[in-house]
Parts: C-alpha cells; structure tokens; sequence
C-alpha cells in the first residue's frame, strides 16, 4: 500500500529527511515514533501529496505521489498535526463540503457513516469553533474516513487530548487498522506499543530502527530492571541475589535497597525472594521498573553522542 | 470544472456567515445612498438648468468604493487558509491547483456581484420618478457590465496577493497597495500626457495609455460604449493574476 524508496527531502540546505526505505502492507497499522523535528510530518507531507520529494519515490495507493498524485489524493485520508477545521462552519457542513470536494457518490451517506464511527451524533449542527479539542480532532478524522481511504495518514493524532479522550481515539484507530493501511505519527512510545503493529524510529531524517513493538522491545531493551528492598542487616545480600539465575548485575543503592538487573522476559522475582529468605534477610518490598523504554528510545534517536555520553558519565563516577 | 463550482459556491455561502461581508455592504450602501439622495436633491432644487441625473451617477462613488472593497473581499481567500493549515486539506485534497485558484476567485466575484446587482435599486429609482421619459439605459448597460470586469480584475489582483501571505491583514493592505498602484498610473500617464512628455503619439504613450486602469472603464463604457479593448485588457488582468496566484501556490509546496 505504501512503498517509500530513497525518500529524500532539503529544505533549503537543510536535510529534513535522508534516503528513507520502508513499506506497510495492506491492513497494517505502522507507527511512525520520533522526537520532534525528526522529520515524520516531512514524510507525512510527501505522502499525502502535499509536497514533491527532492529525491526518491513513493507509491502511495498504487500511484506515484509525484506523477499521478490527483490519484494518490483520492485514496489517502489525512488529518494533519494540526487539524485543518474552518470555525466559522458546522460540523455537518465542513463534511459536506469534503464530501463535494471528493465526489462521493452517496455523499449524504458516507458523512452520516462518518459521523457515526467518530460518535459525533449530536454535535452535527454545532459550529467548529465552539468545539473543544477533542471534538475537534474527531471531525479531523471523521473528515480523514470520508471516503473509506486504502491509506490513512494520521499525524500526532493524540497530541494535546486529555487522558480518556486518547484512549478512545486510540481505540478508534486500532479498529481503523481493520480495513485501512494507517500510518501515524507519534513521539509517545506506549502509544505506538499499543496501537501498531510495526514500529519504525525515525531520527534526524533516518530510520534507526524497524520492528514489531515486542521485538523491538526485547531488543532493544537488553536488560529489565528490578529494585529490592530489604530490613535488618543486609550482609552479604549482595551475593545471595548474584547467585540467582537470571540476574545481571546487583548495585547496592544503601539503606538497604538493591538494584537488580534481569534477562528480560523471566519471571524470577519469586526466586530471588526465596533465596534471601533463606539466607535469613527480610525482604520488605519488592518493585519491577518493567523495561525502561523511554531510555532506550532516548539513547536510540541521540545516537550520535550516546556513546560519548556513556562513557563521560562514567568516567565521572569513578 | 465541478470542483471549481464546489470551492466558489463554499466561498459565496461563507461570505454571508462573516462580519466583513455585511460591514462592506453597509457602508456601501450607505454611502451611495448619501450620494444619490443629495445629487437627487440638487437637480431637483436647480429648476433653472436642464440638467439631468443619469443612470450611471452613482456609478463615479462606487469605483472609488470598490477600490478599498474588494482588498477586504479577497483578503482571507488564501492567506487565512494558509495561516490557519486548512491549505493543506485543500491541497491534499483531489484538486487541482488551478481549480482551487479559480474557484476561490468566483466564490468572491459572485458575491461582489450580488452588491453590485443591489446598486441597481438606483437607477431603477430614478427610471420611476422619470417617468415618461425614463433614463438613457445605453450607458447604464455597458457601464455595469464593463464595471463588473473591473471588479472581477481587482479580486484576481487581490487573490494573487493573498496567495503570497499567511495572514489575512497582511493580504489587506498589500492588495490595497497595489489596487492604488494600478489606479494611480493612470493620473500619471494622463498628467505625462498632458504635459507634453510623451504624447499620445509616440509608442511608449499608447503602452502607457493602454495600461491605465480606470480610464478603460471611464473612457469608453462610462460613456455608453461598449469596447472590445477594455473587456480584452480585463481579462487578461483577471488571467494573469490567476495564473500568478496558482504558481504561487504551487511554489509554495516545495518550501
């Protein structure tokens, strides 16, 4: 459905994106994770036919977004970063008008169907502007689904929603993957773990890394972490938890506190529980970090001084 | 051809939702009316001289008028679209940038039409109260139809402007500026003229003749002549400043 090849894009003397490579298969739900500026609208925008590449190609849809781009945009829903409303118009006439704009046949139709799937029933006749931001982004992608797309092209669609209005477009989102290639653009890294089915990291105009969400977890992550906590004399706990099988490496953190790294994926909490009761010390409180994504992400799309970081940060300590 | 309907006919109905719209017409409105009562008054109080009102006598007022209008007409046409991001659902959107263009500038032209229908209220006025002679309905004819041109131009000029800014303010003034350029060129050439420095003869005053603005309405149509040059030379304007807005527009996707 999407086939990016060499996809390159200058602003002026700046690289906005540099030789990407990928596709998303038909049904797929890609997630396109980065820090801002990483040039995942740039890429957005070369998609949906809104601006030429200044090298490399993209079918979108089956279509060349430079040479048959008309065609592009007529099998691509898109709702930009920010979503392109006019205030001064009701809900049911902006969708109206989108309707028009691509000649839907059944126009009537396909906005009530539009209306439905983003639960917009009984705003249909309020004025844009008088909506709240939440409301907003929904007649952003009831305009996006108009016309049943082959490819949805999201940007940031849960930037600046509150709490359960996210989890309810990501959920519309998931059920979107159904029937439409989506691709969609996010920096908050849960959000592409639950909602896609292929990840892609973009960074300073690259692709640092591409996998499912799990695999890339697993990955990238390496290690997980745990912290104990322990009461009483904690003499020779150290080496007690070495001893349990699984675990990397133990930093004891004072007043009793220990930092324990594990082979992600096993359960050995249990085990390293028994094993310092055992040994005669009191566990009081046991907590897993889980993998610390965030981290990895940040050491991933700051690839460029990760390594010198480390090592200076290092240096330091000791 | 459908989307350019679609896009003019969003416009037109969008002016009827927005303050602008009725602030032009009213003080339009009430401008003329002030005119046209006060000329009325004065032929009618002047028993001695056989002067007439003509149809076309509110028409002087209302160029002058539409000069400061239609800057206000077109100035959100593009450049609000770009300041607040709907350009880019337009322009990802199945539409040419072309028709996008066009369409823009019919919507405001066919609301620029319907005020300019409405002045008619005047010299159907003056046609009933100069009954059984009536009006010379000749100049009046050729003189909306050749104003309407004029106004048609002033928007291309002024969707041209608003292709080039993302702010509707901006639009205003720079259409307006350049409005008062075309308007002004043509005291320049006729004051040139008139002094001597380039005669109508030589080839640069029939350039510069030919570009003046308002005397190809002033001159011909005003005056009861319909002239296959004047429509000629406002038609290119509107073509022209289409054609720039549309490679503004298309430039602008690179950056």
């Amino acid at each position: 459905m999407i086939q990016v090849t060499n996809l390159t894009k200058w602003y002026g003397l700046r690289k906005a994106i540099d030789g990407l490579n990928f596709h998303a298969k038909k049904g797929e739900i890609v997630g396109f994770l980065g820090p801002n500026g990483a040039g995942k609208t740039t890429t957005m925008r070369i998609l949906t036919a809104y601006m030429p590449p200044s090298e490399g190609r993209a079918i979108v849809a089956g279509y060349d977004v430079v040479e048959e781009s008309l065609e592009v945009r007529r099998r691509v829903g898109y709702l930009p970063e920010t979503v392109p409303l006019y205030a001064d118009m009701t809900v049911l006439d902006y969708l109206d008008f989108m309707a028009a704009m691509r000649h839907l046949p059944n126009a009537d139709q396909c906005v009530d169907e539009a209306i439905q799937r983003v639960n917009l029933e009984d705003r249909v006749e309020s004025y844009i502007g008088n909506l709240s931001k939440g409301m907003r982004q929904r007649v952003g992608l009831a305009q996006a689904v108009l016309h049943k797309p082959e490819v949805l092209i999201l940007d940031e669609p849960t930037i600046g929603l509150d709490p359960a209005q996210v989890v309810e477009i990501r959920a519309f989102i998931r059920e979107l993957g159904a029937d439409h290639t989506v691709l969609l653009s996010t920096h908050i890294l849960s959000e592409a773990q639950q909602i896609c089915n292929r990840v892609l990291i973009i960074n300073k105009g690259h692709i640092v890394a591409e996998d499912r969400p799990e695999n890339l977890q697993a990955r990238l992550a390496g290690a997980e972490r745990i912290t104990i906590e322990l009461a009483g004399d904690t003499e020779g706990a150290e080496t007690t938890i070495a001893g349990v099988k699984g675990v990397l490496t133990v930093e004891p953190m004072g007043n009793g506190v220990f930092e324990i790294e594990i082979t992600p994926g096993k359960e050995i909490r249990p085990a390293i529980v028994r094993a310092l009761t055992r040994a005669g010390q009191d566990v009081v409180e046991v907590h897993s970090q889980g993998v610390d994504l965030e981290q990895i992400f940040l050491e991933l799309t700051r690839s460029d001084d990760k390594s010198k970081g480390k090592r200076t940060s290092r240096q330091q300590k000791e | 051809m459908r989307n350019i309907g679609i896009i003019a006919w969003k416009e037109f109905r969008q002016y009827f939702g927005s303050p602008i719209a009725y602030f032009l017409s009213i003080v339009i409105f009430l401008f003329l009316g002030i005119v046209f009562a006060l000329d009325l008054v004065q032929t009618m109080s002047n028993t001695y001289s056989a002067q007439v009102l003509e149809g076309t006598v509110v028409l002087g007022p209302l160029l002058t008028l539409v000069l400061f209008a239609t800057p206000a007409i077109t100035m959100k046409l593009l450049a609000e679209e770009r300041g607040q991001g709907t350009l880019e659902l337009l322009l990802t959107a199945p539409v040419r940038d072309a028709e996008l263009v066009v369409g823009k500038w019919l919507g405001a032209a066919l609301f620029a039409a319907v005020i300019l229908a409405l002045t008619w209220v005047y010299p159907v006025f003056l046609q009933a109260i100069t009954k059984p002679n009536g009006i010379d309905q000749g100049p009046l004819v050729s003189a909306y139809i050749v104003l309407f041109l004029l106004v048609g131009a002033l928007l291309a000029v002024g969707v041209g402007i608003s292709s080039l800014f993302s702010n509707a303010t901006a639009a205003f003034f720079a259409s307006l500026v350049v409005s008062l350029g075309l308007w002004v060129s043509g005291l320049v050439t006729s004051t040139l003229s008139y002094m001597g420095s380039m005669g109508g003869t030589s080839l640069w005053g029939t350039v510069m003749q030919y570009m003046d603005f308002t005397s190809h309405f002033y001159n011909t149509a005003y005056a009861g002549r319909l002239d296959l040059t004047d429509i000629v030379y406002y038609v290119s304007i509107i073509v022209l400043s289409l054609f720039f807005a549309t490679r503004v527009i298309e430039s602008k996707r690179w950056r």
